[in-house]
C-alpha cells in the first residue's frame, strides 16, 4: 500500500513536470507531493531532514552555475565562441561540426548542460546559417554532447552533482576516472553524427556570408578558468564547490550590478530560478519515500553487489533504462544510495544516467508522448529520425563509455 | 513555362546557374525550412525540465527564417531577374513534390555524399523527390560533374555476371 501511495505521487509529481499546465513551474506539483508523502507518514521528518541537507549544498551549485553561465552570455563568452566556430569552420560544414563538437562538450563539461541547451544552442544556430551548413546536424548535436558529454566533471551536470558526495571521490579523482569515458563517447558520437548527416554535411557550394570575428572577452573566459581551477583547489580545504561558483558569480556580477544595481538583480534571481531549485528538493523527498519502499527494495536487487565489468554494465544499463522512464534526475536520486557501496558503480549510474537520456531526444517517455500529443495538430517533428538517431548513438555511447570506465577505474585504482 | 527551383544550403548555388538556361517563362525559388531543426532546439529545452525560458524557442524560427531570407536575395542576386518566392516548412521532400505539382520544370541539386559515387550519392530527399516529381526535373551536380576516372572498372571474365 504504501508503496504504491508513494510511487503514484512520484508519477504525479513527474507527470506534471512532462506537462506542465499553464506553464506553472514544477515546483507547484513536487512540493505539495513532498508534503503528501510526508503527511502520510510514508517517510519519516528525521530523514526528509538529512535528505534536505545532503541536498542543500547541491541545489546552492546549481543556483551560482545558472547565475554565472548568465553572466557569462552577458559578457560575449557564447557569441565569442560561435564566431571562432564560424571562423575555424571556413565554410566548411564538416569543418563546423568538429568544432560545434568541441566547444559543445567543453561548454557541458564546464558550464553544465544547461548552458549548452539554453546560451550555446541558439549561438551555434546563429552561425550555421551564417555560414550556409544546414543547421539540422549541429543542433542535433548540442542537444545530445549536452547530455553525453556531461560525463567529465562533477559540475558538468546535476546529476553528477547528486553522485559526487556518494562516490567519496576528490573532484580531480573524479574527473581523472571519468576524463577516459567522456573522450570515448565523444568520439563515438562524432563518428555516428558524420555517418548519420553525411548528406547534410557533404560541402558543395562555396558561398557564404562574412562572420565578423569578435574580440575574445578575456575577463570572463579568466574567471571562467578560475572557476574551474578553483573547484579542484577547495574542497582541499574543505570547501564545496558552490561556494567557488558563487564567487565566480559575485566577480562576474560586480560590473553589471554596479552599473544597474534594481534591474540587473532582478535579473540574476531570474537566472537563479529559485522555484527549480524548490522542485529539486520536492522530488528529493519523493523520491526518498519511493526508495524506501517495497520498490526500492526492488531496485535494490537488481542492483549488481560489486564493480567488476559485468556489474558496471549492467548498473548503466538499468540507469539509462529509469532515465528513459523517468527522467535522469528521479532515476539518479533513486540508485546512488543504492550503489553508494562501491565508488565504480556510483560512476557507472552516471554514464547510464548521463547518455541514456538522448534515447528518448527529450529526456524522458512522458515528455516525449506528451510533445506527440501537442503536435498532433500542427506539424509533427519526425519522431523516428530522432528515435534511430538515438538507438544508434545511445547503445554504442553505453558500450564504450562503460568499457572505458573500467579502465580508467583500473587505472586509477577506484574501486 | 513555370521553373521551379528548389534551394537549399551548399546546393543552390548550381541550381540557380542551371535555371539561367531555361529560357523564359516564370522562375519560382522554393526553400524549405525543417522543423525537425526547431524540435531539437525545444526538445533539449524540455528535457531540462524548468530550467530553460521557453521564450527562445521561438528565435529560433525567427533565425530560421532570417536565413532563409538572406537565401533568397543571394538566389535572386544570382540569378539576375526577379523571381517569385516560395518559403515554405514542414518535411522537405514532400513540400517539394507538392509545390512542383503545379510546375512546368523541376530544378534541384544531385544532394547526397558525392564522396563514393552509387546509389547512395543520392540523398534520402533527392531520391524521393526524384521518384515522385509531378513534372519534368532537371537535376544538376551541385559541384563539377565528375570525369571519367570516377567510373568502376568492366566486370572482368571473374565478374558477378560472368558464366563459368
Amino acid at each position: 500500500m504504501n508503496t504504491w501511495a508513494s510511487a503514484v505521487v512520484l508519477v504525479g509529481v513527474l507527470v506534471f513536470a512532462a506537462v506542465r499546465p499553464y506553464r506553472l513551474p514544477e515546483a507547484v506539483a513536487a512540493v505539495p507531493g513532498a508534503g503528501a508523502v510526508l503527511a502520510l507518514g510514508l517517510v519519516s521528518w528525521h530523514a526528509v531532514g538529512q535528505e534536505l541537507v545532503v541536498l542543500s549544498p547541491t541545489v546552492g551549485f546549481l543556483a551560482a552555475v545558472l547565475v554565472v553561465a548568465h553572466l557569462a552570455d552577458d559578457a560575449g563568452v557564447f557569441r565569442y565562441a560561435g564566431s571562432v566556430a564560424a571562423r575555424w569552420s571556413g565554410g566548411s560544414p564538416r569543418r563546423l561540426l568538429t568544432v560545434v563538437f568541441m566547444i559543445a562538450s567543453v561548454v557541458t563539461a564546464t558550464l553544465s548542460l544547461d548552458a549548452t541547451v539554453v546560451l550555446l544552442t541558439p549561438v551555434v544556430l546563429e552561425t550555421a546559417t551564417a555560414v550556409r551548413a544546414r543547421p539540422k546536424p549541429h543542433l542535433y548535436a548540442c542537444s545530445h554532447l549536452a547530455n553525453s558529454a556531461s560525463l567529465l566533471l562533477p559540475v558538468s551536470n546535476l546529476t553528477n552533482l547528486l553522485a559526487f558526495r556518494a562516490s567519496g571521490l576528490t573532484f580531480t579523482r573524479f574527473a581523472g576516472v571519468m576524463a577516459l569515458p567522456w573522450l570515448a563517447v565523444v568520439g563515438t558520437e562524432y563518428l555516428i553524427f558524420r555517418r548519420f548527416f553525411a548528406n547534410d554535411l557533404a560541402s558543395a557550394g562555396h558561398d557564404r556570408e562574412t562572420v565578423p570575428s569578435l574580440p575574445a572577452p578575456r575577463f570572463a573566459v579568466g574567471v571562467l578558468a578560475g572557476m574551474l581551477i578553483g573547484f579542484a583547489f577547495a574542497e582541499r580545504i574543505g570547501l564545496h564547490p558552490a561556494w567557488v561558483a558563487a564567487s565566480g558569480a559575485v566577480v562576474l556580477a560586480a560590473g553589471p550590478l554596479r552599473r544597474q544595481p534594481g534591474a540587473e538583480l532582478g535579473r540574476l534571481l531570474r537566472a537563479a530560478n529559485l522555484p527549480f531549485c524548490a522542485f529539486v528538493f520536492g522530488l528529493g523527498t519523493v523520491v526518498l519515500a519511493v526508495r524506501s519502499g517495497g520498490i526500492g527494495t526492488f531496485v535494490g536487487h537488481l542492483v549488481p553487489a560489486n564493480g567488476d565489468l559485468l556489474g558496471l554494465l549492467s548498473v548503466a544499463v538499468l540507469a539509462a533504462v529509469l532515465a528513459n522512464v523517468l527522467n535522469n534526475l528521479p532515476a539518479t536520486l533513486m540508485l546512488v544510495p543504492l550503489v553508494a557501496h562501491s565508488p565504480a558503480l556510483v560512476l557507472a549510474v552516471l554514464v547510464g544516467a548521463n547518455v541514456g537520456p538522448n534515447l528518448t531526444y527529450v529526456g524522458s517517455l512522458a515528455t516525449l508522448l506528451w510533445r506527440q500529443i501537442l503536435h498532433a495538430r500542427d506539424l509533427a517533428p519526425s519522431t523516428r529520425e530522432f528515435l534511430r538517431l538515438g538507438v544508434l548513438s545511445v547503445a554504442p555511447g553505453l558500450l564504450v563509455g562503460v568499457a572505458m570506465l573500467w579502465l580508467g577505474l583500473q587505472v586509477s585504482g577506484v574501486r | 513555362m513555370k521553373v521551379l527551383v528548389w534551394i537549399a544550403e551548399r546546393t543552390w548555388e548550381s541550381c540557380v546557374d542551371a535555371a539561367r538556361f531555361v529560357p523564359g517563362g516564370q522562375v519560382v525559388l522554393l526553400h524549405v525550412i525543417d522543423p525537425d531543426s526547431m524540435e531539437a532546439v525545444s526538445g533539449a529545452r524540455a528535457g531540462l525540465l524548468g530550467r530553460a525560458m521557453p521564450a527562445i524557442d521561438a528565435s529560433v524560427e525567427e533565425v530560421l527564417t532570417a536565413g532563409q531570407i538572406r537565401l533568397f536575395d543571394a538566389a535572386e542576386d544570382r540569378l539576375g531577374r526577379p523571381a517569385t518566392r516560395l518559403g515554405q516548412r514542414g518535411r522537405v521532400e514532400r513540400v517539394v513534390v507538392a509545390a512542383a505539382a503545379t510546375a512546368d520544370v523541376l530544378v534541384m541539386a544531385r544532394d547526397g555524399d558525392h564522396t563514393r559515387l552509387g546509389p547512395r550519392s543520392l540523398g534520402h530527399a533527392s531520391r524521393f523527390v526524384l521518384d515522385h516529381a509531378p513534372c519534368q526535373v532537371l537535376l544538376v551536380w551541385p559541384e563539377q560533374p565528375p570525369d571519367l576516372g570516377t567510373l568502376p572498372p568492366p566486370p572482368g571474365p571473374h565478374g558477378p555476371h560472368s558464366k563459368v
